[in-house]
């Protein structure tokens, strides 16, 4: 099978697509016409290659974290160091994409959504680097939950406006930054933080941060003469995940894990889990996906430790590698992601994301059911810097 | 021929503009919906774009979206909405009602059982924000098997490829965004609307409704005179807003007896 996703209409498969206001069409239009002129124009991928090596500090290195992997017992498992990255995270993979295009474009105004507020420090840096304005829009509960993320952006220069409608959260967020969008489309580019909402965005940047796999793929036989026997990576809307999965995706020998957020458990129906608890496909923020919803058709409100993970849908890519069995969903617990988060400071000096934490343990999970030769391939999407207080609260601790 | 056909062939040849109210079902109480459809077209309205609320309404401003969330505690759902329709059609049937919304309420019941549903409520239209003609396609297909008319928006930032699209799949009217942004928000540049008109002419037949940004009696007189219709959004859910269920349907009916006076002067 020759796996080529989306279509030029921006689906993949049933899922994706472009599902916005009409005020929002056309600036939706102008921006894949850009993004498809400049993917594959050569100074754009000179100066792109220029900044990720120079600015971000790419590539980023492949470590065996080999005390947890004997302490374990099984499977060795290795980190891509995602979390080394200026800023401390993947997602200034994508802003820098997306800002070289803002910059092409002419928009000297960008905005973005932001639930952890890596990606608000993200795009706050990159405006900063090229002197654009910047807002970004945080949900009111989460900036209580990443005030050092906050406090960051704000010192980059961007204006940071608490959401306080619907949860307070991500997508609450997201609501708020289209609609500053609809308003000021023609000076503004929106710098989405994920690999959902509409076309070009889960396409365009699935095609930054795939920079991630790419690395990885050359990486990796240089360490252990071949590929690894699986790829790990957190899942919220997706993008760390599908920049490392996407090049893994016709080597069948490789498999790809996606985790899901499991808050208080699936059952519990408090989680963030749309994959692994087989939500039903809607439309949400301009795509086709698998979405949390009720009956009726409502969002519902998520629950995650991560804030970045704390989102009802999930990208279109995901949900077709799950539709069509290349790639495998679960869900790790809020308390499961805490005991790798502690494991991963203990035995190896790093302390990782939480979001990072949910694909790490179930690196944890698998690593001592499988043999001393496997190796499993762990994002380890961010550093964990901006969950001290979440972290210090969880365990009883004023900081 | 439809109801909304009907109303707007009846209004041209009157000379009158339509007067085309927006609230959402479900604010300030279920209760209060119908008695208050009723009020609107005592007062004057034509047709009636009814909200259907939605948790994440992307495309509105603040007093809309906190409309629905009202509606949303209260357990207002399509189906509810869809039974509010049949109610008020036990005593009109001739007021055109379109329901306004969101894709995924719809996308939750199926389109085929939401259109079949439609028809034989009585609902008239229907206008989904978040759906572009280029995704509606399953959708238009079912609509218009059960005789129910896609109503489109268009924006000052749609180019004229679009309106040509739009043009050949609208049924009942079209809607102009008259803005750039949400629901509720800015001011009315009636330059605008004025300049855009003729390239809208062009392609659409259909009669065109003024949308968004229409906050008084004066603004709504001199849309008025630049299209087919008037609709009225935020400025009246604002009022149910600042009424109590005693008094809304009268504060509702006053303010669009207002309007009404104004458009028809």
């Amino acid at each position: 099978m020759t796996y080529n996703f989306p279509n030029i209409s921006g689906h993949f498969g049933q899922f994706g697509g472009s599902y916005m206001a009409e005020t929002l069409v056309p600036a939706v239009e102008e921006l894949t016409a850009q993004y498809m002129r400049f993917k594959d124009d050569a100074e754009f991928k000179a100066e792109l290659a220029y900044e990720l090596k120079h600015y971000v500090g790419r590539p980023s290195p492949i470590y065996h974290a080999k005390r947890l992997s004997e302490h374990l017992g099984g499977a060795q498992i290795y980190l891509k160091r995602e979390d080394l990255n200026h800023t401390g995270a993947h997602k200034i993979n994508s802003a820098m994409g997306q800002a070289l295009l803002a910059k092409r474009m002419g928009k000297k105004r960008v905005i973005a959504e932001t639930g952890a507020g890596m990606h608000g420090v993200a795009t706050a840096t990159v405006a900063a680097r090229f002197g654009m304005e910047c807002i970004v829009y945080m949900g009111a509960e989460d900036i209580q939950r990443q005030a050092p993320n906050v406090f960051r952006m704000k010192l980059l220069g961007a204006t940071v406006v608490p959401v306080e409608s619907g949860s307070k959260t991500l997508k609450d967020a997201c609501n708020e930054a289209i609609r500053d969008w609809v308003t000021n489309v023609e000076s503004t580019f929106y710098i989405f933080g994920t690999a959902a909402g509409p076309h070009p965005y889960p396409m365009m940047v699935r095609d930054f941060q795939c920079v991630i796999g790419n690395e990885a793929k050359v990486q990796m036989p240089e360490m252990i003469g071949r590929q690894p026997d699986a790829v790990i990576a957190c899942v919220g809307g997706g993008s760390n995940a599908i920049g490392l999965f996407n090049p893994y995706i016709e080597i069948p020998e490789v498999k790809i894990i996606g985790v899901e957020a499991g808050g208080y458990g699936i059952a519990s129906g408090k989680h963030a889990a749309p994959l692994t608890a087989n939500a039903k496909v809607g439309v949400l923020h301009g795509n086709r996906v698998n979405l949390m919803q009720d009956e009726n058709g409502q969002i519902i409100e998520t629950h995650s430790i991560s804030a970045g993970l704390d989102y009802p849908g999930v990208g279109p890519e995901h949900c077709l590698l799950k539709e069509i069995g290349r790639a495998q969903y679960v869900a790790i617990n809020d308390d499961e992601a805490i005991a790798a988060f502690d494991a991963l400071c203990r035995f190896e000096g790093i302390i990782p994301a939480l979001e990072s934490s949910h694909a790490l343990a179930h690196a944890i999970k698998i690593a001592p059911t499988l043999a001393k030769e496997k190796v499993l391939l762990v994002n380890l999407s961010g550093r964990g810097d901006k969950d001290m207080n979440t972290v210090a609260k969880l365990k009883g601790i004023t900081l | 021929m439809s109801r909304l056909q009907t109303t707007f062939d009846a209004l041209k040849q009157q000379q009158r503009k339509a007067l085309i109210p927006f609230i959402t079902a479900g604010d300030p109480s279920q209760k209060m919906t119908v008695p208050m459809m009723h009020g609107l077209v005592a007062a004057g309205a034509d047709v009636i774009e009814l909200g259907v609320p939605f948790s994440d309404p992307m495309a509105d401003g603040p007093v809309i979206q906190r409309a629905s969330e009202r509606a949303l505690k209260q357990g207002m759902s399509l189906r509810g909405v869809l039974g509010m329709v049949a109610e008020f059609r036990q005593q009109n049937t001739t007021t055109p009602v379109v329901l306004m919304g969101y894709g995924n309420p719809i996308e939750a019941m199926g389109w085929s059982e939401f259109a079949q549903r439609c028809e034989a409520v009585g609902v008239d239209g229907v206008l989904t924000v978040d759906f572009p003609p280029e995704e509606s396609h399953d959708a238009f297909e079912h609509l218009q098997r059960h005789n129910i008319a896609p109503i489109f928006l268009l924006a000052p930032t749609t180019n004229e490829a679009r309106i040509k699209q739009v043009a050949k799949l609208a049924r009942g009217y079209v809607y102009y965004v008259s803005l750039k942004g949400v629901t509720g928000s800015g001011s009315i540049d009636l330059s605008a609307i004025e300049e855009k008109m003729p390239q809208l002419r062009k392609h659409i037949q259909l009669p065109i409704g003024v949308g968004f940004g229409i906050r008084d009696a004066a603004t709504a007189k001199a849309v008025a005179k630049l299209c087919d219709g008037v609709v009225v959004g935020s400025r009246i859910v604002q009022e149910v807003e600042n009424s109590t269920e005693q008094n809304v349907v009268a504060n509702v009916s006053q303010l669009v007896a207002e309007l009404r006076q104004a458009i028809n002067n």
